[in-house]
């Protein structure tokens, strides 16, 4: 077994290109997928349009100042802004510039604050009969997945801000009562300044003072005995009001608990799955292809003629390409923990983890190399072969039909491709599960082997 | 004493019987030619005598010492050189001495000059002289060659049957399958003939001739001739 395998290495040193592109193919794809998983899109340049006056970015509320510019900057968490300079500009002219960048696609999408914003905010907060301001969202819906993109995160952003001016309005509203219950002085400029308000505590005050001077059991007397308790109620009620007004701005609190899985950060969870997309086409299309060149170059009959048995030539080929694809799958992982926060203590369960895995691997490409018989078809097999199974092994739960992911479930665990990810993911991330994924896999070792034995018998 | 010897041979596929009560033995030192139409069972009754199929009924019994398989397509690895090929099959033949045997080899197909060329840039006939001669490297007492100059010209044909006659001193039995029917006539001390994997004749080529009865006829046309006569 051992001469074979040291043909087999001199054959592939000679096919410079074939080891390149195993090697390097993966590898990119990988290296992308992984980016493609662990970063986020970058922020979509949108067209801002503010078409508010500079000398009216702020709204008073009951004599507190807000900038509205802060709010703004809530947007602008997940947009890159370009901002469109209307200074001598009129509205359209600023508003077409706009479009025009979305139109030529400088831009994603366009967001025009229109100019009356802030006087339509302060008469809301005046409880003054007027629509609420619009902002103004354009984009181009020629492609679905951008439309969708733009719609979600504009939303999302003008959704936190509406949250963040809501609270603000609460509290506003919240002061009033305050003052309503314990008095005070509040700035009203529409009135002329400054205006004192009695407040309920202090009429409580003065109309127990007032009721003291009256005959007890007059009728005088009664009547301000139901107001003072009137303005006691009021009193108690307002108190409770602190909650159910600072209800509004979040209704509903969310709580989140894991109840399957584990807590694997997405860069890393992108290591295992780029490190298992590497393994399973360096090991699938190495193994199919080196025991299928065993019968393309006429060379199987003859060494099964008493010089290697069948299990052994089988079990050259896995070594091989387990051991080609664990270096392979190393090197990566070592190149991946520059750009990922890999933790290097959990090094022999990363070893583990590639070797078992690549196993698995090999295991899969004998059996297609077997059934195949001819390198270009066990190529072609083992790519046809390899993409659904990985892409049907990431579908998550909820994705699909309840049906359908069960059957997606079944078809995946038939396969070496979601053990091994879980082995990786555990070994790299302390996701549990390695004990239960490398018996798994141990179990695909073991079925694919006996099938590539059984598919031995037609390469005669 | 054959050195070679197979009895009552049957081979199926399915509902189609490849070879049906094929015997035949083989001598020491004997060239046999196994010639027949296409789809008469040669190559399967090769791969039983070799031990690369079983037969569905019927025993083999080889000789005692290995027994050499040259295959028609050559089995060669062409990433390797033709030293290297060598050299592997010696060591997977557990040849005590690995390196003499390859120079032996090459020494004996004139390929020495070639040993360090890979084989997948020689030519058709060489290539077919490194099959044989991996074929060659256990020194076995019979050697079958299925259709060994198939894909050869006339003069690569040529040179690969001095080769092959040069085995005829070392006592080796050589049994060979070929379309080439003057070829049987030139260098086989028996034929047998084989037509829908029954076993027609053996004898040598002037016997068939001589069976046949037709005045006129030479070896091939006798040949055609006695397929005729037995409803092939």
């Amino acid at each position: 077994m051992g001469w074979l395998l040291l043909k087999d290495i001199q054959i592939l040193r000679r096919s410079p290109l074939l080891l390149t592109l195993l090697v390097v193919y993966p590898i990119v794809i990988a290296v992308l997928i992984g980016f493609a998983l662990s970063r986020g899109p970058d922020k979509p340049r949108v067209a801002f349009v503010n078409l508010v006056p500079s000398t009216q970015t702020e709204l008073d509320l009951a004599g507190e100042s807000i900038d509205l510019a802060e709010y703004a900057d809530t947007l602008f968490e997940s947009i890159e802004p370009v901002r469109i300079d209307c200074e001598g500009r009129s509205a359209e002219e600023c508003q077409e510039e706009a479009l025009d960048k979305v139109r030529s696609g400088d831009v994603l999408a366009a967001l025009v604050i229109p100019e009356d914003i802030t006087q339509r905010l302060q008469a809301l907060q005046s409880l003054q009969a007027v629509d609420a301001p619009v902002v103004r969202v354009f984009y181009n819906a020629e492609d679905p997945v951008k439309a969708r993109y733009v719609q979600d995160t504009i939303k999302s952003r003008a959704q936190d801000a509406n949250v963040a001016l809501t609270q603000k309005l609460t509290q506003v509203a919240l002061s009033y009562l305050d003052l309503i219950v314990e008095g005070g002085s509040v700035s009203l400029p529409l009135l002329g300044g400054d205006i004192d308000v009695l407040g309920l505590e202090r009429s409580e005050a003065s109309l127990r003072a007032a009721q003291a001077e009256l005959p007890p059991g007059s009728e005088a007397h009664r009547q301000l005995d139901e107001v003072i308790r009137f303005g006691q109620l009021a009193q108690e009620n307002l108190d409770l009001s602190d909650e159910v007004l600072g209800t509004i701005g979040t209704p509903i609190k969310i709580e989140t608990e894991v109840l399957e899985g584990g807590t694997t950060p997405l860069s890393t969870f992108a290591a295992a799955v780029a490190i298992a997309i590497s393994l399973m086409f360096v090991t699938v299309l190495l193994a199919a292809g080196t025991l299928a060149l065993e019968r393309e170059e006429n060379a199987f009959r003859r060494l099964i003629r008493g010089l290697v048995s069948p299990t052994a030539l089988l079990a050259e080929k896995a070594l091989l390409a387990t051991a080609c694809s664990t270096a392979v799958g190393m090197l990566m992982l070592c190149g991946l923990a520059v750009f990922v926060d890999l933790v290097w203590g959990r090094f022999p369960l990363w070893v583990a983890g590639v070797a078992v895995g690549s196993l698995g691997f090999a295991a899969l490409g004998l059996a297609v190399g077997a059934l195949a018989r001819e390198v270009r078809a066990a190529s072609l097999l083992a790519f046809m072969l390899a993409l659904p199974i990985a892409f049907l092994a990431l579908v998550p739960s909820g994705a699909v039909s309840e049906p359908l992911y069960d059957v997606i479930r079944v078809v995946s665990a038939l396969f070496p491709f979601k053990p091994t990810l879980d082995v990786m993911d555990a070994a790299l991330n302390d996701a549990g599960g390695m004990a239960t994924a490398l018996a798994h896999l141990a179990a695909l070792t073991i079925g694919f082997g006996a099938l590539a034995r059984v598919g031995l018998r037609r390469f005669a | 004493m054959p050195l070679l010897e197979a009895t009552g041979l049957v081979k199926r596929y399915g509902a189609r019987d490849a070879l049906r009560d094929v015997s035949i033995s083989v001598a020491e030192g004997e060239r046999v030619a196994v010639i027949g139409p296409n789809g008469a069972g040669k190559t399967t009754l090769l791969s039983i005598l070799a031990g690369i199929q079983e037969p569905t009924a019927g025993r083999v019994e080889r000789p005692s010492g290995e027994l050499g398989w040259v295959p028609q397509q050559a089995a060669l690895y062409g990433k390797l050189t033709v030293a290297e090929n060598l050299r592997l099959f010696a060591r997977l033949e557990r040849r005590a001495d690995v390196d003499g045997a390859v120079e032996r080899m090459l020494a004996q197909t004139g390929l020495e000059d070639r040993a360090d060329d890979q084989v997948a840039v020689l030519s058709g006939g060489n290539r077919q002289r490194v099959n044989i001669a991996i074929g060659l490297l256990a020194e076995p007492a019979v050697l079958l060659l299925d259709e060994p100059s198939a894909a050869l010209d006339p003069r690569q044909r040529e040179r690969l049957w001095e080769f092959l006659l040069r085995l005829e001193s070392d006592g080796t039995a050589v049994l060979y399958s070929t379309h080439n029917v003057q070829e049987a006539e030139r260098h086989a001390d028996r034929v047998l003939v084989l037509a829908d994997g029954e076993l027609l004749f053996e004898g040598s080529p002037k016997e068939l001739e001589r069976l046949v009865g037709e005045p006129g006829h030479d070896f091939e046309g006798a040949f055609v001739a006695f397929l005729q006569q037995r409803g092939h």
